[in-house]
């Protein structure tokens, strides 16, 4: 990182530092009558202070010397000479190097600690991150897998006194684990998708009821015990926009509405179209949020602290990071009187149906 | 423990090289070409628990000797092999072998899928699949000759007559454009299978209009209008997200 820095930018850093200096010198040059060859010297130091705090210890030191030996060839009496007649001006020169010099040290010195300090500091934090992750996902990982392994276990009992009902809810639970760890590495891999920036959306032309219905279907067994209400506005038109990653977002946000909300709540979804954005509105009747939630739910590895079986805290920053590659947002708040109720807002390009079909009608007769 | 793994695996493919194919045997053989043991167990248990008959490989070579020598009745082939790439392996297969092949790949790749889709598999299915709708998969596929040549087609409420060009409800005539009719009629035709964005573009409208996906959309929706019996929850015309439609006549 540091090293790319300087790799990057360092001949430029040069040349601009060297530039400074002289384009001072010069203007200096021209008022050396008025302020005295000594206040030159001063206006150079500053300079090269100002120097030190954006650039690196070389490009610095550079301009640090160069600038003493301008200040002696051009301005210390007699000019064009780096001979020095004064005694007085040697120690000022002298005086002048040292200074410089130690400014320059120093000032890099306290900016490497500080990068230092932030790298620290950056690095624990990432840590952190990966320890949560790590936490989360063991567990997370292990209850299905726990669960698969007792459910085998118990089947696999040559003389069990199982009923076959059990039998058939242990097959079941088998079932449901193998769908929760197919659902938890979508999720780890959509996330890597964002985090290493390989995210690139392909808009297509899609219609929006479908959209709102493969992920209502995907859930189709847990929305079982849920009452679902959809309002989709007359007349949408088709939009331009990924249809994958808006499933996959509406998807972990209806999902995550099964999970907190009490069975036989109402979970309603409406959709409108207005100044070019689709809005989507997905609210409930459950419990809604507290203001800690409010304000981390879209944090990665944020978890309400009424967990619930089955989550990582990753669903939901997915959902934003999706959204926010389609230049759309999100938005949660508490519903009235009591719920959730998530705002998204996605931008798009749109084509009124009507118009095409009977443009496409004239144009595209076909046998 | 590597060694004794691959070793076990030899030993197990050897033994089905070894089954003799008896001429007697009404069963339609199957290929599976995956490199997992669980995977090809899983499968061979599930197909012959249904009648069918199982031959395996574990890599694309052999694969493609298996079909040489067996020529099944269909091919399940996994797109993630060790020794060549799926689609590849699906291009030399196709050079000659003509019965359907479906396709098992992880999830996640549509562009894979549609590429061999478009490069002469005949459906797909991604991992985890339900062995149910691999099942109906395999039956839509072996299907011998679909419903191409039927003039009439039957899917409860709606029939579809192709000789007279018209399409009915309830035994009422939906009124429906040309193009709307050939869609529908492309997609009845091929009941059951999934049919690409690309391929059902170039059918209906023509080789240069395949990236106009628009047209499709804005024609599934209404028909979807005028034949599904809830068009919000299309039971019919099926959408295969990022990949194509299917028309499901149960």
């Amino acid at each position: 990182m540091k090293l790319q820095y300087f790799k990057q930018s360092l001949l430029k850093q040069f040349i601009i530092s060297n530039l400074s200096v002289i384009f001072v010198a010069l203007i200096c040059y021209i008022s050396v009558d008025f302020i005295g060859y000594r206040s030159v010297a001063l206006l150079l130091l500053a300079t090269v202070s100002i120097l030190a705090i954006f650039f690196s210890l070389y490009p610095v030191l550079m301009a640090a010397t160069m600038s003493a030996l301008i200040w002696d060839y051009f301005f210390i009496p007699p000019h064009f000479t780096f001979y020095v007649s004064k005694s007085e001006d040697i120690l000022l020169l002298m005086m002048y190097f040292v200074i410089a010099l130690i400014n320059g040290i120093f000032t890099s010195r306290v900016r490497q600690f500080e990068k230092l300090e932030r790298q620290k500091e950056e690095r624990h934090n990432t840590i952190k991150l990966y320890k949560t992750l790590f936490d989360s996902l063991s567990h997370e990982l292990r209850t299905p897998i726990a669960t698969i392994v007792g459910a085998t276990d118990n089947l696999m009992q040559k003389e069990s006194n199982i009923s076959n009902v059990d039998k058939l809810e242990l097959i079941g639970q088998i079932s449901t684990s193998a769908f929760r760890l197919n659902r938890l590495i979508d999720n780890l891999l959509n996330m890597q998708r964002l985090e290493s920036g390989m995210l690139k959306i392909k808009p297509d032309w899609c219609e929006i009821s479908e959209l709102i219905n493969s992920p209502l279907n995907w859930l189709e067994k847990e929305l079982l015990t849920h009452n679902m209400q959809i309002e989709i506005q007359e007349e949408f038109p088709i939009v331009k926009l990924d249809a994958g990653l808006i499933e996959q977002a509406l998807f972990n946000v209806l999902h995550n509405e099964t999970l907190y909300t009490p069975p036989d709540s109402t979970i309603s979804v409406q959709v409108n179209y207005k100044n070019n954005c689709i809005n989507i509105v997905i609210s409930d009747n459950g419990k809604g949020f507290t203001d800690e939630d409010l304000t981390m739910l879209f944090t990665k590895f944020y978890r309400s602290g009424t967990k619930v079986a089955g989550g990582t805290g990753l669903g939901l920053s997915i959902v934003k990071g999706f959204l926010e590659a389609h230049g759309g947002t999100i938005k949660v708040e508490n519903n009235i009187p009591h719920g959730a109720k998530f705002s998204i807002k996605i931008p798009t390009e749109t084509l009124k149906m009507d118009d095409y079909l009977s443009f496409s009608n004239a144009n595209f007769k076909v046998s | 423990m590597q060694i004794s793994k691959s070793a076990k695996n030899k030993q197990i493919k050897k033994s089905r090289y070894i089954k003799p194919v008896t001429p007697m045997d009404a069963r339609q053989t199957i290929l599976i070409i995956d490199d997992e043991i669980q995977i090809r167990r899983l499968l061979e248990i599930t197909l012959t628990a249904n009648d069918y008959k199982t031959i395996e490989a574990d890599n694309g070579k052999d694969g493609c000797t298996l079909a040489a020598s067996f020529n099944p009745a269909l091919i399940i082939l996994d797109l993630g092999l060790p020794d060549q790439d799926g689609l590849d392996v699906l291009k030399k297969l196709r050079e000659w072998f003509t019965n359907p092949v479906i396709i098992l790949s992880a999830r996640n790749s549509e562009e894979y899928i549609i590429k061999a889709l478009d490069r002469g598999a005949n459906d797909y299915l991604t991992k985890p699949f339900r062995t149910g709708e691999l099942l109906a998969r395999i039956r839509v596929a072996t299907r011998q000759n679909s419903r191409q040549q039927e003039a009439r087609m039957e899917f409860g409420n709606l029939t579809i007559d192709q000789d007279k060009h018209l399409a009915y409800k309830n035994s009422e005539i939906i009124k429906l454009t040309s193009t709307e009719f050939s869609l529908l009629a492309l997609l009845a035709k091929n009941e059951g299978r999934v049919l690409t964005h690309t391929y059902i573009l170039k059918e209906i409208w023509g080789h240069g209009y395949t990236e106009q996906t628009q047209y499709l959309r804005v024609f599934i929706a209404q028909l979807r209008k005028k034949i599904e019996d809830d068009p919000s929850k299309p039971t019919l015309l099926i959408t295969e997200s990022g990949i194509g439609y299917r028309f499901s006549g149960i």
